[in-house]
């Protein structure tokens, strides 16, 4: 039972700081321009199938470094090209507007390297068991990117609070014209943080793609989880984005790995149902089987009690 | 009174909208082109229920497939009903029983979904959107699993002698329904309810101090948007005869936000026109290239940048032209940027599709194209640079014909 428990912990930080690794950048772009980047995921598929490439060349480690890279500066393009335009048009258009982005990097995705999943992997450095715990190996490359995670949260941390930059993106954040006064360039300060929120994004896609597998449907399979926890941490903050990833990283992956189920509950209570019963599947049901929903639910229950979210400020 | 006059007033076009849906297929009486129709009705009454929403209220959602998709498998669950005869009435009914779902589906979320508009609303209709997707999986019984149901509507009573074995009676089954939901749903914009979800939609603030609550109007746009959409999943049913999870999922969703706002957000007429352009695309374009939905894409992407009112609004733009009587002048100009921008655009094309072609030779508007060939990389590409050449300088000539056509007559006294 503990040796369950403590991989699922593991599993389950892995994929909590992956995820907040995506919901970051987006909190960052959310509370600087209001909008809801429907397109964040994309960027990050864009992250790992710009690593393969790079990757099949010279190696996983260039691929690291340059793949986000690029996906930043396709970001702040986007920014400066396309959202930039839409802006004049209102909230509503901004968000069909990434949309309709998500819609289109998926197809250039399946264009440019084909439906077929992608054989990227990880480095063969990497490729050595970190511990081993009740006979069962911990790959080194989970724990290479629990480190990686962790240090661009305190770098994130670091940079948006104790440095003159951080400094003046946050008081963009609140006082954009006040910040425009002072003689900074708000138009660029917005484009610099959309660039770095999708190259955060794109650094995910590098990698989680050889753990997650790289093929065109991995940002639809991410995309939906970081917008829900987003809201669910509160728009707009960044700790509770943090606990909100840790939240469903962790409940989805204890969901996957425990064994009770309905079967098992109704015993508790001891009532049991024909198998023949109309309502059987949910008879049946089972918390692995539902793992995949649970974060819509912790959402729409959030909205419905909380409506600002964990951590968010309410609304006047 | 005053309303009823200006429906009357307005008869002749929806006398000419009923001829056009049932007179169609009398021009057009191909087996691709009644299931093309049939894909339009479907698409025309689910992209207007979604404009009750977005474009009327203001409210924007993620998770619209949802009241198409349950009232499409209780639709056909219908189907499988009057199959075994466990209840017996004609199938022409089915779109009322998809209704009657898509409205209780939406009463039971509108309840705590409409509380908040913007951002609020569309993360809960994300939400419930993906809730109910992902369930859809897990419930195989009642919904299938992957496959999806199937049912067969040539069961139940006929219909004075007509037994729906082909897809041209269903057309017309489906041509009256189209006729009856856009009837009211002009109907609804044209009520209190539907006046105030335009007030709410603009400023809930105000429609909340002279005494409305905001809330419950946007609940009541809400169910109607529901009970239209269910009724669009009962056609669906009706002319599928089967409904798969991916009815009810994002993609499904996606698509009629794209319909609805290609054609036009906002105007009555915009999603119709977004329901007839997004299907002739979707059936016409995917015969000729497999990357149809990488110029949708493209297409939508350059709607939402530079038509933000959609095709509709691009229309209704020339109300002033058209009015002062100016709107011939923008003939030849528009020619003029039209051919160049169509040659463009073919260029564009064939550049794309020959890097899709792995060095296969093709043919293109009776072109030969090979990929593999410098020289005919060379020559679209002088062809596509020349076309653009060809736009930049016919814009400034557009843009003054554009401003001297708008511009107000100061002679004269405009009457307003």
């Amino acid at each position: 039972m503990l040796e369950v428990f403590v991989f699922a912990t593991l599993n389950g930080l892995v994929t909590g700081l992956l995820l907040f690794m995506l919901a970051s950048g987006l909190t960052l772009i959310f509370s600087m321009m209001g909008v809801l980047n429907f397109a964040h995921a994309s960027f990050y598929m864009l992250g790992a199938y710009f690593a393969y490439s790079i990757s099949l060349k010279t190696g996983f480690w260039v691929g690291l470094i340059f793949a986000p890279l690029l996906v930043g500066v396709l970001g702040a393009l986007v920014e400066r090209y396309g959202l930039r335009r839409v802006h004049r048009s209102g909230h509503v258009a901004e968000l069909v507007f990434t949309f309709g982005l998500a819609f289109l990097i998926d197809e250039a995705v399946q264009f440019f390297w084909g439906a077929d999943t992608k054989n990227y992997r990880s480095p063969d450095i990497l490729d050595f068991p970190l511990f081993t715990m009740f006979g069962q190996e911990f790959p080194a490359y989970r724990g290479f990117m629990i480190g990686i995670s962790v240090m661009i949260f305190i770098a994130l941390y670091y940079v948006l609070t104790k440095s003159r930059v951080g400094i003046i993106i946050q008081a963009a954040i609140t006082h954009p014209n006040t910040v425009a006064n002072l003689g900074h360039n708000v138009p660029l300060i917005f484009m610099g943080v959309f660039g770095v929120g999708t190259a955060l994004a794109g650094l995910a896609g590098v990698i989680a793609g050889p753990v997650l597998t790289t093929f065109p449907g991995m940002a639809l399979v991410l995309g939906s989880i970081v917008f829900v926890i987003v809201v669910i941490g509160g728009l707009g903050s960044l700790p509770g984005a943090l606990i909100a990833s840790l939240l469903v990283g962790l409940l989805q992956s204890y969901a996957i790995a425990s064994d009770v189920g309905m079967p098992e509950l109704l015993e508790l209570i001891g009532v049991s149902f024909d198998r023949n019963h109309p309502l059987n599947d949910l008879w049946t049901l089972s918390l692995p089987q539902i793992a995949p929903i649970l974060p819509y639910l912790l959402l729409v229950l959030v909205l419905i009690f909380r409506p600002a979210g964990l951590l968010g400020k309410r609304e006047e | 009174m005053e309303t009823l006059k200006a429906i009357a007033k307005k008869s002749p076009i929806w006398i000419a909208y009923l001829a056009a849906l049932l007179g169609l297929p009398l021009v057009f009486d191909s087996i691709l082109a009644i299931s093309i129709f049939n894909q339009m009705a479907i698409g025309i009454v689910f992209a207007l229920s979604y404009n009750m929403l977005l474009g009327q209220g203001g409210m924007l959602s993620f998770g619209h497939a949802v009241y198409f998709g349950l009232g499409g498998f209780l639709a056909v669950h219908t189907l499988i009903l009057i199959e075994f005869e466990t209840v017996y009435f004609s199938i022409i009914f089915i779109p009322v029983i998809g209704g009657v779902i898509g409205l209780l589906a939406a009463i039971f979320i509108g309840s705590f979904s409409t509380r908040k508009a913007g951002t609020v609303f569309a993360m809960i209709s994300l939400g419930i959107g993906e809730l109910i997707a992902a369930s859809s999986l897990i419930f195989s019984d009642f919904f299938g699993g992957e496959a999806g149901i199937s049912g067969d509507r040539t069961y139940g009573p006929t219909f004075f002698g007509v037994d729906f074995t082909q897809n041209d009676q269903i057309y017309y089954v489906a041509a009256i329904w189209v006729f009856i939901a856009t009837l009211f749903m002009y109907l609804f914009t044209q009520t209190p309810a539907g006046r105030m979800a335009n007030a709410v939609r603009d400023n809930p603030e105000r429609a909340q101090f002279i005494g409305y609550s905001s809330r419950r109007i946007r609940f009541i746009s809400f169910c109607a948007s529901g009970l239209f959409a269910g009724i669009a999943g009962g056609l669906f049913a009706l002319n599928y005869e089967f409904i798969t999870e991916e009815n009810l999922n994002a993609a499904t969703s996606g698509r009629v936000l794209l319909m609805a706002y290609i054609g036009g957000l906002g105007y009555f007429i915009g999603p119709i026109i977004g329901a007839v352009v997004l299907t002739l695309m979707n059936s016409l374009l995917s015969n000729y290239t497999e990357l149809w939905m990488l110029y949708l894409g493209i297409m939508f992407l350059l709607t939402v940048i530079y038509l933000p009112r959609g095709f509709a609004g691009f229309i209704m733009m020339h109300q002033v032209a058209w009015i002062n009587n100016r709107i011939k002048s923008l003939g030849v100009p528009y020619l003029l940027i039209g051919l160049p921008s169509l040659v463009l655009l073919a260029g564009i094309i064939a550049m794309v599709e020959m890097s899709d072609h792995e060095g296969e030779a093709f043919y293109y508007f009776g072109f030969k194209l090979n990929p593999e060939s410098f020289v005919t990389w060379a020559v679209v590409l002088v062809i596509s640079l020349s076309a653009y050449a060809g736009v930049r300088a016919a814009l400034p000539q557009l843009k003054q014909a554009w401003e001297s056509a708008n511009a107000v007559p100061d002679s004269e006294d405009p009457k307003s």
